[in-house]
């Protein structure tokens, strides 16, 4: 704390008043959802202006890229978000995909939907709970903690990996699933999920003290939403519709049916519930995925982007060639350059691509979600109390791993 | 070209570019349909005016991102290029233009607030300057950084390492050792673009020699009587004589048990000792 913090007599009211001083906020701070740093300056209590010092866990990872080939590079996603690993990976896959021009089969697309919705439920979880308990409350964060487990068992049985999981594969997703897992999913959606996640719910959203410290917080209007390049559950608390599955739908999220929850306050207790509908449409899909999915390949046969199968390499010397060739030298993308956005659980997450012909990306820009939305946190928070800004910051659901990058 | 792949799918304007193009006018450099996205390549003094055309006239009301690239080998090195997207026509374009190290990019803060920081990590790690920018500090790099790590010249490991020192109770900044070559595999195939000289290609490019060494007349290929008789001869010429020295007359003096031998000075007589290694203070 400054030491510009002396007292004054007012000359009005008699009240002594402090004059502003500035606080760091951070960048050790449980509610800072990681390494932030903010330099707060403070009227009393009241917030007059934070300066958000982002990149404590820079890592360069996009020109590590630049230095891997365009297999070796998807790891990297992962470890970016790390709450929604196969939400980033997506993003990186169909934007290869879409400068390779593959084709999908159809069961590797349901597969990436399944496990995208997956991916968002568990991400979900990590900030309902995270955001309940920076305001204050503790059971639920340990009740949603206990669906996040599942989700990454679900994905450990699917890749081997609970977190990294390095599943999505330029051409569909590394290995097919054993049914098993498709019924133990469906079975936890219908069940444990609605039970456990309804149970949470119901101590949170009429809770007076939650709602006391997230309604009318950071009210954001629908023109500042979209100046600010908000995006995801951020601006669609906002009351503005807007759903890349649904307007610029990929793989096969044309052929779901969801709805997408829209706020009509635009506050911190809009953008929580937001988050909360979410879960149960991507319930919805997760169900929809499970009855329509066909079987058949999960990767496509292009032997020159999707290695062969282990057990085929074993038998086929041409496959033993493709395998090796994809693993050392990797496979060639045709020179141009794309932006490809999905819908990740935080927002529109970006991947730029840029491919001079060889097999390492020349540059592959990430955009992340909250890099505009905590750009924003000095426009929300102005005017509020200092903790404030802890419900501010969970409702933005930040992770700087993919802010920093 | 058939759409094979799956990713989004964004509605398609017709005559999009076109229409662009008019509006643009003198601004324009290029347009062209990049795997079904429009990019624009406009003039870099009149990038905002784009930006407003396209932002108030044509509905572009997001600025999703601002990406730098570098290509060393153009003129102007950088690339900074500017997502847009449409929320009411579900639209996204890409505008790109050029700038070098002294020449400032307009800035687009003046349309959207969140230019800034996007900006700002532009110019962070390439060391673009944007005009106009009141707030163009570094973002993303540690405080006190020096260079801009994303352009291709900067190394890979950087310049700096840190680590927490014992000695001096805080974290020192030391310059990068590494304790093995940065390992970078190079898997491009050397029949296709490879930019480097394969094993014996240098040969192909070396001067012709003066004297070329010819066999055209039998005298040149060396045979002949005087190479039959050295063949005839069935010992080399520089081989060593033999001798006969009798029995045991080279084998050396046994090394042990020398009475006769002087002591050694100095201090390696001792031989354990001689081994040890040295204390500090004894030098």
């Amino acid at each position: 704390m400054s030491h510009a913090m002396h007292l004054e007599e007012s000359p009005t009211t008699g009240d002594e008043v402090i004059t502003n001083y500035t606080i760091n906020f951070g960048p050790q701070h449980p509610a800072a959802h990681g390494v932030l740093r903010m330099v707060m300056e403070l009227d009393g209590e009241i917030i007059e202006r934070i300066d958000p010092h982002v990149g404590l866990l820079h890592r360069g990872t996009e020109k590590l890229i630049e230095h891997k080939t365009y297999l070796q590079a998807l790891p990297y996603f992962d470890r970016l978000d790390y709450c929604s690993p196969l939400a980033q990976e997506y993003s990186y896959v169909l934007a290869i995909e879409k400068l390779l021009n593959v084709e999908v089969p159809e069961r590797g697309q349901y597969l990436r939907v399944l496990f995208a919705e997956l991916t968002r439920i568990c991400n979900h979880m990590l900030n309902i709970g995270a955001h309940v308990m920076d305001v204050g409350a503790m059971t639920p964060n340990l009740w949603v903690f206990e669906l996040r487990e599942d989700c990454m068992n679900f994905f450990e049985r699917a890749s081997g990996a609970r977190m990294h999981a390095a599943w999505f594969r330029p051409g569909g997703v590394h290995q097919d699933v054993p049914e098993k897992l498709l019924v133990d999913i469906g079975e936890w959606v219908d069940g444990r999920l609605q039970e456990l996640f309804g149970d949470a719910m119901s101590l949170v959203l009429d809770n007076r003290i939650f709602k006391q410290r997230n309604v009318d917080i950071a009210v954001v209007g629908k023109d500042d939403a979209v100046a600010w390049g908000f995006s995801g559950p951020m601006i669609r608390a906002a009351g503005i519709p807007w759903d890349l599955r649904k307007s610029q739908p990929y793989d096969v999220y044309d052929r779901m049916e969801f709805d997408i929850p829209v706020g009509t306050n635009s506050d911190c207790y809009d953008r929580f519930v937001v988050r909360v509908k979410e879960v149960y449409e991507s319930a919805k899909i997760i169900k929809q995925c499970l009855a329509q999915m066909p079987g058949g390949p999960v990767a496509s046969d292009d032997r020159k982007v999707a290695p062969p199968k282990r057990a085929e390499m074993k038998q086929s010397m041409e496959a033993l060639i493709h395998h090796f060739k994809l693993y050392t030298e990797g496979f060639h993308v045709p020179a141009g350059e794309v932006y490809v956005a999905t819908e990740s659980p935080k927002g529109e997450f970006g991947v730029y691509l840029v491919s001079d012909g060889s097999n390492k990306p020349y540059r592959c820009k990430i955009r992340p979600t909250a890099f505009s939305h905590l750009q924003a946190m000095d426009f929300m928070s102005r005017g509020h109390m200092l903790p404030d800004a802890t419900a501010i910051l969970g409702a933005i659901d930040v992770v700087f791993g993919e802010c920093d990058r | 070209m058939a759409v094979l792949h799956s990713a989004p799918r964004f509605t398609q304007i017709d005559g999009l570019e076109a229409t662009l193009t008019r509006a643009l006018g003198d601004h324009l450099l290029e347009a062209h349909d990049e795997h079904g996205e429009l990019l624009l390549t406009v003039k870099r003094d009149s990038i905002e005016e784009v930006l407003r055309i396209l932002r108030d006239d044509h509905a572009y009301q997001q600025l999703m991102e601002i990406a730098g690239v570098d290509y060393p080998s153009r003129p102007e090195r950088f690339e900074v290029v500017y997502m847009l997207l449409s929320l009411t026509t579900n639209s996204r374009i890409m505008v790109k233009c050029t700038a070098s190290e002294d020449t400032p990019v307009p800035t687009a803060t003046t349309l959207w607030p969140n230019a800034g920081w996007l900006e700002r990590e532009v110019f962070d790690l390439y060391g673009v300057l944007f005009a106009g920018n009141t707030d163009l500090r570094r973002i993303l790099t540690d405080y006190g950084f020096e260079g801009h790590p994303f352009r291709k010249d900067f190394p890979l490991t950087g310049y700096h390492e840190l680590r927490y020192s014992e000695d001096e109770k805080r974290v020192v900044y030391e310059p990068v050792e590494l304790a093995q070559d940065l390992r970078q595999f190079d898997f491009m195939s050397p029949w296709e673009g490879a930019d480097y000289v394969l094993p014996g290609d240098e040969k192909a490019d070396m001067p012709p020699v003066d004297d070329p060494k010819t066999t055209e007349s039998p005298k040149q290929t060396g045979a002949g009587a005087k190479a039959d008789y050295k063949a005839a001869d069935k010992v080399s010429a520089d081989a060593p004589a033999e001798k006969d020295g009798g029995e045991d007359a080279a084998s050396p003096e046994p090394t042990e048990d020398q009475p006769s031998r002087a002591k050694r000075k100095g201090k390696t007589s001792d031989t354990a000792r001689a081994t040890e290694p040295k204390k500090k203070d004894e030098k």
